[in-house]
């Protein structure tokens, strides 16, 4: 049986753990204020806020249910639009009325519940932090300037009342109802083990399962990981960062631990998907997903990672760069899993960096991205370990590039041989993320960006863009 | 009307639905509570753009329990062909199909799940013939859908002759997909004497209930369609609501059971049409001083596989050919093609932008060629008061110049125009671009029959009052403004007044939501309807104070007032409830002056022009090909605002669409006639990250149209052009890093054309 507390009221369930858990709020609960729009989390109006106890308190994020297994809901803390609302307008939905950031009001539950959420989980707010809580919320109506400045008069508002945000003080000044005072204490009392449901599917936060087949998982025979404690710790020793295979992107990014290993990686997160879907997004769904643009695929193959594959007991390590063997194919044998990810942390004198073009800016799938991760000493390149994706059938480590970069003095000359050597090592086709022609100008691009990132002083590119 | 509901005092701003919107509580189509036993349609469509059907087998999807019926063509009761304007789309597909997408067979099951396996199971066997998803090709082998459109004024022949510069080109723009938030659906009731009941997300009770009762074979009396609200329809629900509501209608009539359809996102996508995508030639000449002497252009609009609302979405690209710009000498065709993609339909600005495209891309082009600036060519034709648009109307109350001016003086384009060459000259890696957006839209169904409304009045007994109009909420604040009408008619709160929902038996043969219109329409008949009981207030006040015929009467902050004679709102009701006098009225409006001769293409189509001016600036980065809007600042038309706060709104949503049309949303159909963009995985809309950082908007005080809702002027579908700026400014920024850039004028301008452009 599945529980978990949903606004105020404990939920006791039989309903099928691969129920997309929208559908249990909407059709079991009759609670329609969360929207059904898309069902791939591309759009966010049917956001929900998820609190699960950690360390005897409640942490929250936001996730679209449309595409959250009902089973991952387990021994947490649901909250939908409903479980906002109280007798008087909050002073988040106050200030969506007085900025008129709702038109036609479809999208406007789903904003209401991300930005009530942004207060609920951080500490620190922030205009950027605010605007990054609602980036997973797409509106067709209003151009989000309204909802820009409902963001606004929100932040002022807490500035006003709450010189400490916390539940309390979210409560007193009344953000929330007050029954979140005790949701910590009732999250306790409820079973935590995850109850299990057959063995066929590893099920993590659903993010591609459920855009993939909705149907079929609704009943699937899975294991969930996405709360296997065995695969959600984060470490560091001996010079190297490692993971759970369970561990998303979101707990990368607000991880200390990750944040030591790869500092100034916020510009990366911002570039993967959305708050929500970082949140559900599980590191180890991503590199068996085996896309050949999966973002933290790339950015893990230039760390050089290397995985651990592990069948009834026995594990054996796998180098990331070997791992893939065509398009979906990977070295994985029948019942092997995928539970630990770990690469060695760069140094001082690495320089790691990230690059990714897509139709959209942002919360989109990339046409090409591209990460590198080269030691630079004295002008010269030592070592070198770059990947780029979009350009052929796997998650591609640009093994020919990176042999003929290393040893070379950092110079405008090596770069454009360089390319010539990436030319030959990519296979890009045409699709929907752009014609073969532009992708292959687009990784020459990339990877001269990656360059000019790593020391925009040390040379002139201007003649290799023709300026 | 005797009371004075103009005045800017009363026109203060609110959104009537905000409220219950913030808390979830609005209620839409899929939000109802479902009756028991209300069975769920899914449509098993064609996965083939062309072809005949070979054979069906339902086999499998009978068998699985659960599935209560599958419906084909030859269930249908009456008859099988739908459509706005000329009925050639089949419902479901009889023996080919057309498009990719095309509904064959109905599913009609317990639970949406049975239905949608059951849909799998559907083995449909087709023979392919050959597609045409290129409206050129279309037109080259003569298959339109409709009669090719023709405007001309004056003589271009002779023009281009005296030209000192003439420019011919091509320019393509794309289509673009509605992706209103809440899909297509209907749900459909029946009463029991074979009459139904329908809720239907569509912009368009009326067309859904004349569509039904065609594919029912009944009289539209036995159909009643009921319109809560929708969560965004921008033209996508116009016309094509109509499809699944007859779906859902024949499954209840067949079954007399409810029966209920909510297209999943995908199948949205794949099924229904868009805004039509146009390939188009033109020629453009100038004189010494850059004057526009003529304009000729060949409008191929690709049309999908049936007719829909495609003429009429081509007649107003004809209108708009030439935007805001005076050209005495014009001629230009329009064709619309016929093509095996899903048939195109209504898109906020309905063939508008993608007519201004082309005149705006004959600037560029023509400036380009002549080594200046586009906004020297831009300013120097703009429409003046008194000037005759080719189809004849002339122009009045002609704010395009004073737009121009007011946003190059009030934002400083001088001082814009400087920092971005500044920026230029600083910067290899990255440029900025700056582009100008003159905007003229002509407000009015083009056909001229459609320009009419009626409204239904109850003043209850206890004073509160009910109002029903023609009008469908989607967003765009229609009815926080039907409630502010009749309370400035009544003089009461607003707080007093209840909208009801849009409702085919209690307001009949309405026109859809759509052309801008609707406040103005709906608003007009609503004051009809308020002013014949406010007459008959008058004519109570006058016989119990016992007043002259010629006294001053008002009615006015809840009150009726004659002088020092008063009596509050509630008083005069209650006393007219006694007296027998009737507390209900039906308003009835028609635009009077427009008129439009379809042969000779001439006359007065529009009741009134909006006009606007936007600059536009972005960055582009010329190493990876992205870029940002960093300012819009827009000069805007509103004449006198009834909401403020609302109109804002229509501005900011406007130019978001229009940017997003121009430049990510990008609709890929293979050369099989798949769509290869048919999630919102692929198919990409604005973010809050991708509007511009700063947008400015500046009400210019105008005095507003007669025709116009309290001089409150249409606003829905202008501000969507400005997004034009957008492909203007990344183009030129572009033209600072490479001047020799050779990019094709073809929209969107994705990031994949950017690079291309920047390395040609």
């Amino acid at each position: 049986m599945i529980q978990f507390i949903l606004n105020d009221q404990l939920i006791q369930t039989d309903a099928p753990p691969g129920t997309a858990l929208l559908d249990f709020i909407r059709k079991d609960q009759q609670l329609k204020g969360a929207k059904l729009v898309c069902k791939e989390g591309e759009c966010g109006a049917c956001s929900v806020m998820v609190g699960k106890l950690e360390k005897g308190t409640v942490f929250y994020q936001s996730m679209t249910s449309c595409i959250t297994p009902l089973v991952n809901a387990h021994g947490k803390h649901i909250v939908s639009i409903e479980g906002f609302n109280m007798e008087e307008l909050t002073p988040v939905q106050q200030a969506m009325v007085d900025s008129y950031g709702t038109q036609c009001g479809f999208c406007t539950p789903g904003f209401v519940v991300s930005l009530s959420g942004y207060l609920l989980s951080n500490k620190t707010l922030t205009k950027e932090g605010i605007i990054a809580a609602i980036d997973g919320n797409i509106c067709r109506c209003t151009g989000y300037k309204s909802i820009e400045r409902a963001a606004g008069l929100v932040l002022e508002k807490v500035k006003k009342d709450l010189p400490v945000v916390d539940i309390e003080g979210l409560v007193k000044s009344k953000f929330i109802p007050a029954y979140f005072m005790d949701i910590s204490s009732r999250l306790k009392d409820l079973e935590q083990a995850t109850p299990q449901n057959g063995n066929a599917i590893r099920l993590g936060g659903g993010t591609d399962l459920y855009v993939q087949k909705p149907v079929e998982m609704y009943e699937s025979d899975h294991v969930a990981v996405y709360d296997n404690s065995a695969m959600n710790q984060i470490e560091i020793a001996d010079g190297f960062c490692s993971f759970g295979a369970a561990v998303t992107m979101g707990d990368l990014y607000r991880s200390e631990l990750f944040n030591q290993a790869l500092p100034d990686s916020d510009y990366i997160f911002k570039l993967l998907s959305s708050t929500q879907i970082r949140n559900m997004a599980t590191i180890g769904g991503n590199l068996v997903n085996a896309s050949p643009i999966g973002d933290f695929t790339i950015l893990l193959l230039a760390l050089d990672s290397e995985i651990t594959l592990e069948k009834n007991g026995n594990g054996r390590s796998v180098s990331l760069k070997e791992f893939y063997k065509g398009y979906k194919k990977m070295d994985m044998q029948e019942g092997e899993v995928l539970t630990k990810i770990k690469f060695k942390i760069p140094g001082a004198k690495n320089h790691f960096h990230f690059e990714k073009v897509s139709q959209r800016k942002y919360f989109d799938i990339a046409s090409v991205n591209l990460a590198g991760n080269l030691t630079i000493e004295e002008d010269k390149i030592t070592t070198a370990h770059m990947a780029v994706g979009g350009v052929g059938p796997v998650p591609m480590y640009l093994q020919k590039t990176c042999s003929f970069l290393e040893g070379k003095k950092l110079a405008e000359d090596t770069i454009d041989s360089a390319i010539e050597v990436l030319n030959n090592e990519i296979t890009p086709i045409s699709d929907a993320r752009g014609s073969a022609d532009y992708k292959r100008l687009l990784a020459r691009q990339l990877f001269i960006a990656q360059f000019l990132e790593v020391n925009p002083g040390l040379f002139n590119l201007k003649k290799l863009i023709g300026q | 009307m005797t009371s004075n509901p103009t005045k800017k005092k009363n026109k203060k701003s609110f959104n009537i639905d905000a409220p219950l919107h913030v808390s979830g509580k609005t209620q839409y189509l899929d939000d109802m509570p479902e009756l028991a036993g209300t069975l769920f349609a899914k449509a098993c469509y064609a996965k083939v753009a062309h072809g005949y059907i070979k054979d069906i087998d339902t086999t499998a999807a009978l068998a699985l329990p659960g599935v209560v019926k599958i419906i084909s063509h030859f269930d249908i009761p009456g008859e099988n062909e739908i459509g706005g304007i000329i009925q050639d789309e089949p419902l479901l597909a009889e023996v080919e199909v057309h498009f990719i997408g095309m509904p064959i067979l109905i599913v009609l099951a317990k639970d949406e799940i049975t239905a949608h396996k059951a849909v799998d199971l559907i083995q449909v066997d087709i023979q392919e013939k050959e597609i045409i998803t290129d409206p050129i090709v279309a037109f080259e082998k003569n298959e339109l859908l409709s009669q090719p459109l023709h405007f001309q004024s004056g003589n271009t022949a002779d023009a281009f002759e005296k030209c000192k510069y003439v420019y011919e080109g091509k320019a393509e723009s794309g289509g673009q997909e509605h992706v209103y938030l809440e899909p297509q659906g209907a749900y459909a009731i029946p009463n029991g004497d074979g009459s139904l009941k329908i809720y239907s997300s569509t912009q368009g009770p009326t067309a859904v209930q004349r569509t039904v009762a065609k594919v029912l074979g009944v009289s539209m009396n036995q159909v009643e369609v009921d319109v809560n609200r929708i969560g965004g329809g921008f033209g996508g629900k116009e016309d094509q609501a109509s499809a699944w509501a007859s779906i859902v209608a024949v499954g209840s009539y067949l079954t007399k059971k409810p029966v209920k359809y909510i297209l999943e996102r995908g199948e949205d996508l794949q099924m229904t049409g868009k805004r039509h995508p146009y390939k188009n030639t033109y020629k453009i000449g100038l004189d010494a001083e850059y004057k526009i002497q003529a304009f000729e252009a060949d409008f191929y609009q690709n049309g999908g596989a049936a007719t829909d609302l495609s003429p009429a979405v081509l007649q107003r690209t004809l209108f708009h050919a030439t935007n805001s710009y005076f050209v005495p000498n014009v001629n230009t065709h329009a064709y619309s093609c016929r093509t095996n993609l899903p048939p195109n339909t209504a898109f906020r600005g309905f063939g508008g932008p993608q007519g201004m495209f082309v005149m705006e891309t004959a600037i560029h082009h023509a400036a380009r060629a002549l080594g200046v600036s586009p906004t020297v060519i831009q300013e120097k034709n703009l429409l003046f008061e008194g000037a005759e648009f080719c189809y004849g109307q002339i122009a009045k109350e002609c704010e395009a110049q004073n737009t121009w001016k007011e946003a190059a003086r009030k934002y400083d384009l001088a001082r814009m125009q400087k920092e971005v060459d500044d920026y230029n000259l600083k910067n290899s890696y990255s440029k900025k671009g700056l582009a100008i957006m003159p905007i003229c839209f002509g407000i009015s169904f083009t056909n001229t029959q459609m320009n009419n409304a009626r409204a239904l009045v109850h003043v209850y007994q206890d004073g509160s009052v009910g109002i029903s109009t023609g009008a469908v909420e989607m967003g765009q604040g229609v009815s926080s403004k039907m409630i502010q009408v009749a309370a400035l008619c009544f003089g009461i709160d607003t707080e007093q007044v209840k909208l009801e929902t849009t409702n085919t038996t209690r307001v009949a043969n309405t026109s859809p939501t759509a052309a801008s219109a609707t406040a103005d329409l709906n608003g007009k008949a609503l004051q009809d309807a308020c002013d014949q009981i406010q007459k008959r207030f008058y004519e109570l006040a006058r016989q119990t104070w016992s007043l002259s015929e010629d006294a001053a009467i008002q009615l006015t902050q809840n009150s009726i007032v004659a002088g020092d004679n008063k009596m509050s709102w509630n008083e005069i009701v209650s006393l007219a409830f006694q007296k027998r006098i009737n507390l209900s009225a039906k308003g009835h409006y028609s635009t009077p002056i427009i008129h439009f001769d379809t042969k000779t293409s001439k006359g007065h189509p529009f009741a009134y022009h909006v006009y606007g001016t936007a600059i536009t600036t972005c960055t582009v980065d010329c190493i990876r090909g992205n870029y940002e809007f960093d300012a819009v600042k827009i000069v805007h038309d509103f004449g006198s605002s009834m909401n403020r706060a609302v109109d804002l709104g229509q501005i900011e949503g406007g130019l978001a669409q229009g940017i997003g049309w121009m430049t990510m949303e990008e609709l890929i159909y293979n050369e099989k006639g798949q769509l290869k963009s048919g999630n919102l995985a692929n198919y990409k809309i604005p973010d809050i990250y991708s509007v511009p950082k700063e947008v400015e908007i500046h009400y210019l005080d105008t005095k507003g149209a007669d025709l116009a809702i309290l001089k409150s002027k249409a606003v829905g579908e202008p501000p969507l052009m400005y997004g034009i700026g957008a492909y203007f400014s990344i183009f030129n920024a572009i033209l600072a890093f490479n001047p020799k850039a050779k990019l094709p004028y073809e929209a969107p301008m994705t990031v994949e054309k950017v690079l291309m452009g920047l390395y040609q």
